[in-house]
């Protein structure tokens, strides 16, 4: 049974709201904000049960270890994954697709293909670019359609034998779009190709299910769902995982060490050099708790709601346009204000007390794509309410004012 | 309220929305590309300087924000007909307004119709949006590479 969310509640756990001066925070795609809980288990970790882990034979050390190994259930859980061992923490989204260009990437040579799309962050771009320097892999890209989605038809006219990766958004970050990854996950398959999910968008937002997708490395940053910044966690398959090689060296991967050479542990370990960000992973795994008490499902429905409010309100302005599709997408709105410049648009909402981002996007390829030179985008919390959309349009009419002074 | 209308004032809009001095020159012989990879703002600045290090002509071209359009638009109405020495000290004046924000009556003088961009300091994010064409009037005038911001 699926209950409604209490708004009311969650905005309780969000202190910044309690800001006399409140700020209506739509950049959730940016960053979100940390609920209570969250804050409150960092700075608890850090007073009462900090000890480096792995390493220490004595209490305290014990207790940290096992909050750390308890965040990585967490995660696996979270995501249904068959086991945590296919959890590795990294520092982010962008490390984890790093690590996967670099250690896999290894396993790739010259004349190899990877597929990405025209609506990949620089984050799942740069790093296949640097392999294909390294390596003479050869990237190719999946064309958007007119109304913003992937070309699967043009996805599969890509998929060769020569195919070994596919990287691609589950969501993406500028046009909101749900990717049907599941379906283009069975293709990379029938030929051969692995399949990486960009999940950096989702977790806030919608169900993941690695099981399910079958997807054999998924990408996400702790500080996108509430969780605090410098962790995220790369998924893979532990076979996968288990052929690769490490990607930093040092403390805590190894089983020995001498001058001439090194044994490695297994995965997750040998991914994890030196002293993790463990009780930023222990917070990240008190976010994911506190997401799955509210209820993804349940906070999917509220956020679908306020996304279709937002949606007729774009639709009744005329002077507006939005990016992204109609369906099949989440509350991230890249617009524009016709005649004015994104950052003008992002100026003047601010000293009306709205911040939302205006720029590329970290997406430049998409930007040339969609043929503008930056966007202002509004995205959607578990926090914001209608009212708060209300305010984000009166400040619109407010630019229109302001711009309109013939 | 205020503050911000003082950023958008008339002026800025109008500059903003119709700069002048806006398109290529045919024969430049200084020219240079500016671009701030925070916004994307990114513009191009054609000059002709004669033998005597004189500013005949300038142009540009590009595309951004309200505050770099009309940055560059007032920028041009300035320089245009100077001595580079003289468009360099502007340079430095309208620095001084925005990033080291101790300008004197002087200077804010000198820089005419540009100082009204002074309003810009209360935004610190789009400080750079003001001061990029003036990066690369300057790296014209010295024959350097692509001004950034950064
Ligand atoms: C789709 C997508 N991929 C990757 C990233 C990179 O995430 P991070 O900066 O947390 O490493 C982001 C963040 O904006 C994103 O939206």
């Amino acid at each position: 049974m699926s209950q409604s969310l209490n708004l009311e509640n969650i905005r309780k756990d969000f202190k910044y709201l309690a800001n006399k001066k409140q700020v209506i925070y739509l950049d959730n795609a940016s960053t979100t904000q940390k609920p209570d809980v969250v804050l409150n288990a960092l700075s608890d970790f850090y007073r009462y049960s900090n000890a480096n882990v792995h390493r220490g034979a004595y209490h305290l050390s014990e207790v940290a270890t096992a909050k750390y190994d308890q965040a990585r259930q967490v995660a696996a859980d979270f995501i249904h994954a068959k086991s945590s061992d296919e959890i590795v923490f990294v520092r982010g989204c962008t490390e984890a697709i790093n690590l996967v260009a670099s250690s896999f990437g290894q396993q790739l040579n010259a004349g190899d293909e990877v597929i990405i799309s025209a609506m990949e962050h620089h984050a799942n771009i740069v790093p296949w670019q640097m392999l294909s320097k390294a390596k003479g892999i050869k990237i190719r890209v999946i064309n958007l359609t007119e109304s913003g989605e992937l070309d699967l038809p043009h996805y599969k006219s890509l998929l060769n034998k020569h195919t070994k990766l596919v990287s691609i958004a589950h969501i993406s970050n500028v046009l909101g779009a749900i990717n049907d990854v599941g379906l283009m996950i069975e293709w990379a398959h029938e030929v051969g190709a692995k399949f990486l999910v960009d999940a950096a968008q989702s977790p806030a937002h919608i169900q993941i299910d690695v099981q399910a997708l079958d997807c054999d490395f998924l990408t996400f940053s702790a500080h996108k769902h509430y969780g605090p910044t410098g962790v995220g966690i790369l998924y893979g398959k532990h076979s996968l995982l288990e052929r690769m090689v490490p990607y930093q060296t040092g403390g805590s991967m190894i089983t020995s060490v001498t001058y001439e050479s090194s044994e490695f542990m297994s995965a997750p370990h040998k991914f994890e050099a030196g002293t993790p960000a463990y009780a930023e992973a222990y917070g990240m795994s008190q976010a994911l708790i506190y997401l799955n008490e509210l209820g993804i499902n349940n906070i999917k429905q509220a956020e679908d709601d306020l996304m279709v409010y937002t949606l007729e309100k774009f639709k009744q302005s005329d002077d507006l346009i939005l990016y992204g599709p109609k369906d099949n997408r989440i509350g991230v709105f890249s617009f524009l204000v016709k005649g004015v410049h994104a950052h003008d648009v992002a100026t003047i909402l601010d000293s009306q007390g709205v911040a939302i981002r205006a720029g590329h996007h970290c997406a430049m390829p998409l930007m040339h794509t969609l043929s503008v030179p930056a966007l202002a985008r509004a995205s959607l919390g578990v926090y914001n309410t209608k009212s708060e959309i209300d305010q984000l349009f009166d400040g619109l009419k407010t630019v229109k004012k302001i711009f309109s002074n013939e | 309220m205020n503050e911000l209308l003082q950023l958008y004032q008339q002026m800025i809009i109008d500059h903003g929305k119709c700069p002048r001095n806006f398109g290529e020159l045919e024969n430049p012989t200084h020219k240079q590309k500016g671009f701030n990879p925070l916004c994307g703002d990114q513009l191009e600045i054609f000059l002709i300087i004669d033998d005597n290090d004189v500013i005949q002509d300038v142009k540009f071209t590009g595309e951004g924000c309200a505050i770099s359009m009309a940055s560059a638009s007032m920028l041009t109405e300035l320089v245009k007909g100077n001595h580079i020495d003289k468009a360099n000290g502007l340079v430095e004046d309208f620095n001084a307004m925005l990033v080291t924000q101790d300008v004197s009556d002087e200077a804010m003088e000198r820089l005419g119709k540009a100082s009204v961009l002074e309003g810009v300091k209360q935004y610190p994010s789009r400080i750079k949006c003001a001061t990029l064409s003036w990066h690369a009037l300057k790296n014209a005038c010295a024959g350097e590479g692509e001004a950034t911001t950064e």
